[in-house]
């Protein structure tokens, strides 16, 4: 029950996305169930095998998965595939992942009602429906075997991609079957198989599928699709959010060898070239003049002013609950314990930057690139070709990373290519390629975001009263994923164990609206909450001169039953990184615990200082994800949650100067390198629980580890991050 | 005009003028996608070739420059170099992404320096970015790749 209604929390992403489609323009008054079904309109039939959308079984018994998620590192190709092949029996060497179709109707989320990836929940939404696949297909086969025998199929058994009837010694390859097999109907509720008699789920060898080719050179990324008389486009964009282009002059750029045309978009100036190299050259010598009527001109110092001034009630942005417990009337009367935090915009820094290959034909549409919520890029590329979303074909390919950046509300980059592909026409492809400078540039950030807490502590030393102040921007937003309260601001300080631990809570929110872009951002809302929360609590505990791990195992047993997971973790984590043992001189552990996407996970980091820098040696990680499909690709996601989360802990940060990016590039947006990264330790507490996520959970607890080992080590709270201020 | 280029042991006439980065003739040109762009400014590693054995960075490297040099890409490793037998083994790429550039990185140090220290990883390494965090796992596989009869 509980692991069940933790799982609805990473559905919340996916309610506002189902929520904004169903009203937005373009559908109005249609349940999420009939979603899939709207946006498939205009699909072309799939052909698809006796095994159904999910499996295709060759005569050499090869099995190859479709992925109806988008790869961009986290590993699900392998998850999904071991769902498979666990419950068909398969051979797991012989078994192969491909990228489903995009097809809403057949391979949506389903916890979003529509085709996408994120909110970690990629296992977890498909832990039933990849089983069935397979429990189905192996019934399939199963039931030819025994007709070609007469045999009873419950006197057959299945391993290796073999069924075999002992009795008679005979065996049947998968391969040999299927010509029986596409003749039995598929079964509706196949029986699944008891975790106990798992043979692959939850071992080792549900490996990467993809390492080879990502080894050698050979994995094909967006930004390697070459494909007959393909041009390139590189976009001039202005310097300011919400600038648009008044004029520009082309002579220069259009005289660049190779520059065959320059066109003006509402996003900026095209400059369309057959290769990226003149593409580029045409661009640097484009000159365009920008319109920044509606721009943004503030420096994100003056930002941050506005949102300390609007935490202290002086703004003229409106509160929103989220969290209010108790009588609040004079709970904050007397000494109050009162820190603040302040978090930067964070670009997600893929190692690609965005592209997408697109071909407009009047109103047939082909993308390919590496798309990440496919139904929400059909809905934007089909509005403005204007055509029905069912239309736009897209053949997905692996991301070069995403945390989150490929997947937005307005299909931003997708957009663009469709729009340069349109005015080309003809169905000639055309490669949008942003240059780092523009991915960094292009906003979509991580929120600025300001937090104050106010607390009233009791003679026992825990919290009697929280107040709690929020200032960020909505994702949602002014996106198809629609406006309103959005509670990814708050998660993560919202449901935390501590606030049910007090008595009286009031927790408010401001959403402050201006032009800078913001986007969901590897972990969301818990890329400050879990801060805001976990860093609160050791100066809490320090104040109250009780060990932090202590301190919290005493809320936890106030907060009940729901906090019993972060209890488990805790003691993991602890237990594993000897907690408490000395350590040697000038080096500090420190503690996080926080729940995300359905599982919750601790961290003990060791620091040091090191050429005045913080540097993190060793990071014990205890995971709660329900049960652990694949562990090394569960651990190879704390290891780099842990890594993604320390980069921006320790260095990240974009800073507008008057309006303007400062940072567009890896020489001013510093990020984690080899010398700098910890060696993490993975432990995962074992569970029968359903799976939750594994993608995103890894990251939000590094930061306050690091800040409450910096806290025990000389007893300075840390009130703003990054840590490594630049010079 | 054309410029002669030997690349992973064959000589190619490429057409891109002398200034265009070694990068994009590559990439674009020769369709020898396997090495990557990252950022254009030598600060991430993407771009990693060899040079005469040495690595350098392509997006930094004129055409002009290269055409002096004994050029190997990823695709010139084979597929079954040491290094890359260890990177299968600890399955080391996440998104994938920035590997062939790691890759080129750690094949070049294992070559000066056989059986390297974490140090001496930490300084032939920090030049390459990797965002998916796959950095323990990269350490993990130069190390077991610089072990004696580590081969494919």
């Amino acid at each position: 029950m509980n692991a069940i209604s933790k799982i609805a929390r990473p559905s919340r992403r996916a309610v506002v996305i189902g929520a904004g489609l169903v009203g937005g323009a373009l559908v109005v008054g249609c349940s999420p169930k009939d979603m899939a079904g709207l946006v498939s309109m205009g699909s072309p039939d799939l052909h698809l095998g006796p095994f159904g959308p999910f499996i295709k079984i060759d005569p050499d018994g090869s099995v190859t998965v479709m992925n109806k998620h988008q790869e961009m590192g986290q590993g699900n190709h392998a998850g999904l595939a071991a769902l498979i092949a666990e419950e068909l029996d398969a051979d797991w060497d012989k078994v192969k992942v491909t990228p489903s179709a995009a097809n809403a109707k057949l391979y949506a989320n389903t916890l979003f009602g529509v085709q996408g990836t994120g909110g970690s929940t990629a296992m977890a939404n498909s832990w039933l429906q990849y089983r069935q696949a397979g429990a189905a297909a192996r019934a399939m086969l199963l039931q030819a075997a025994a007709t070609r025998w007469g045999v009873d199929a419950a006197t057959l058994s299945v391993a290796d991609g073999v069924v075999s009837h002992a009795a008679s010694n005979r065996t049947a390859a998968f391969g040999d079957l299927l010509t029986d097999a596409a003749k039995v109907a598929p079964p509706q509720a196949p029986k699944l198989k008891d975790a106990k008699d798992f043979k692959l789920i939850g071992t080792m060898r549900v490996a990467r599928k993809d390492t080879p080719a990502k080894s050698t050179g050979v994995a094909r990324y967006t930004q390697d699709v070459h494909l007959p008389d393909m041009l390139t486009a590189v976009v001039a964009h202005s310097p300011r959010f919400g600038g648009q282009p008044a004029s520009f002059d082309a002579t220069a750029a259009k005289a660049v060898p190779g520059v065959v045309d320059v066109v003006q978009l509402p996003t900026g100036v095209a400059v369309i070239a057959n290769s990226t190299y003149a593409a580029r050259t045409g661009r640097d010598a484009l000159r365009v003049t920008w319109n920044d009527d509606h721009a943004e001109r503030r420096s994100t110092d003056q930002i941050l002013a506005d949102y300390h001034r609007t935490a202290a009630g002086q703004g003229s942005e409106k509160a929103t609950p989220f969290e209010q417990r108790g009588d609040v009337a004079g709970a904050f009367s007397g000494p109050l314990f009162q820190a603040s935090y302040d978090f930067p915009y964070l670009a997600h820094a893929t190692m690609e930057p965005m592209n997408c290959v697109a071909q407009v034909n009047g109103g047939k549409v082909k993308l390919t690139f590496a798309s990440q919520i496919q139904t929400l890029d059909q809905i934007n590329t089909a509005m403005v070709v204007g055509t029905l979303p069912g239309s736009v074909e897209i053949e997905t390919l692996p991301a070069g990373g995403s945390f989150g950046r490929r997947g937005n509300n307005h299909s931003d980059y997708v957009v663009e290519a469709v729009r340069i592909a349109k005015h080309v026409g003809g169905g000639r492809p055309v490669k949008l390629v942003w240059t780092r400078e523009d991915d960094m540039t292009a906003g979509l950030y991580r929120p600025l975001t300001h937090h104050a807490v106010a607390i009233r502590v009791g003679a026992d030393g825990f919290p009697a009263a929280w107040r709690h102040r929020v200032v960020t921007q909505s994702i949602s937003k002014g996106g198809l994923t629609g406006g309103g309260f959005d509670a990814s601001t708050v998660e993560g300080t919202e449901g935390s164990p501590y606030l049910a631990a007090t008595p009286v809570v009031d927790g408010v929110v401001y959403m402050p609206d201006f032009p800078v872009t913001v986007l969901w951002w590897r972990s969301v809302g818990s890329t400050h909450t879990a801060f805001a929360m976990e860093h609160t609590i050791d100066q809490l505990a320090r104040k109250a001169g009780k060990d932090p791990a202590d301190y919290r195992r005493a809320l936890y047993a106030r907060a009940g039953k729901s906090a019993d997971r972060h209890r488990a973790v805790l003691d993991l984590a602890c237990e594993k990184a000897g907690w408490g043992q000395p350590l040697p001189a000038g080096t500090a552990r420190g503690l996080a615990v926080h729940a995300s996407f359905g599982s919750v996970v601790a961290q003990v980091a060791e620091v040091t200082m090191k050429n005045g820098e913080p540097r993190v040696g060793r990071v014990v990680c205890a995971i709660d994800c329900g049960v652990a499909i694949a562990p090394d690709l569960i651990a190879a996601q704390m290891e780099g949650g842990v890594c993604y989360g320390l980069s921006a802990a320790l260095f990240g940060q974009i800073t507008l100067k008057d309006g303007v990016v400062e940072q567009t590039n890896f020489d001013a947006y510093r990020v984690l390198r080899m010398n700098e990264a910890p060696h993490v330790e993975t432990y995962i507490v074992p569970s029968a629980n359903p799976p939750t996520g594994a993608g995103e959970p890894g990251t939000p607890p590094i930061a306050p580890a690091v800040a409450n080992a910096l806290l025990a080590l000389n007893g300075t709270p840390t009130s703003s991050l990054p840590f490594v201020k630049p010079t | 005009m054309a410029t002669n280029l030997n690349i992973n042991g064959q000589t190619y006439a490429v057409q891109a003028a002398p200034e265009t980065p070694l990068l994009w003739v590559l990439r674009d040109e020769l369709k020898l996608t396997g090495t990557k762009y990252g950022c254009g400014i030598a600060q991430c590693g993407a771009c990693t070739v060899h040079a005469d054995g040495k690595a350098i960075r392509s997006c930094q490297t004129p055409v002009a420059q290269a055409a002096a040099m004994k050029i190997t890409t990823i695709e010139g490793l084979g597929g079954t170099h040491p290094v890359q037998a260890a990177w299968i083994k600890h399955d080391v790429p996440q998104c994938g992404y920035c590997q062939s550039g790691q890759i080129m990185s750690a094949t070049a140090l294992l070559s000066d320096n056989p059986h390297p220290s974490d140090d001496d990883i930490d300084k032939a390494m920090s030049g390459n970015i990797c965002r998916c965090g796959t950095y323990q796992r990269i350490r993990a596989a130069i190390h077991a790749a610089g072990q004696p009869g580590a081969a494919a």
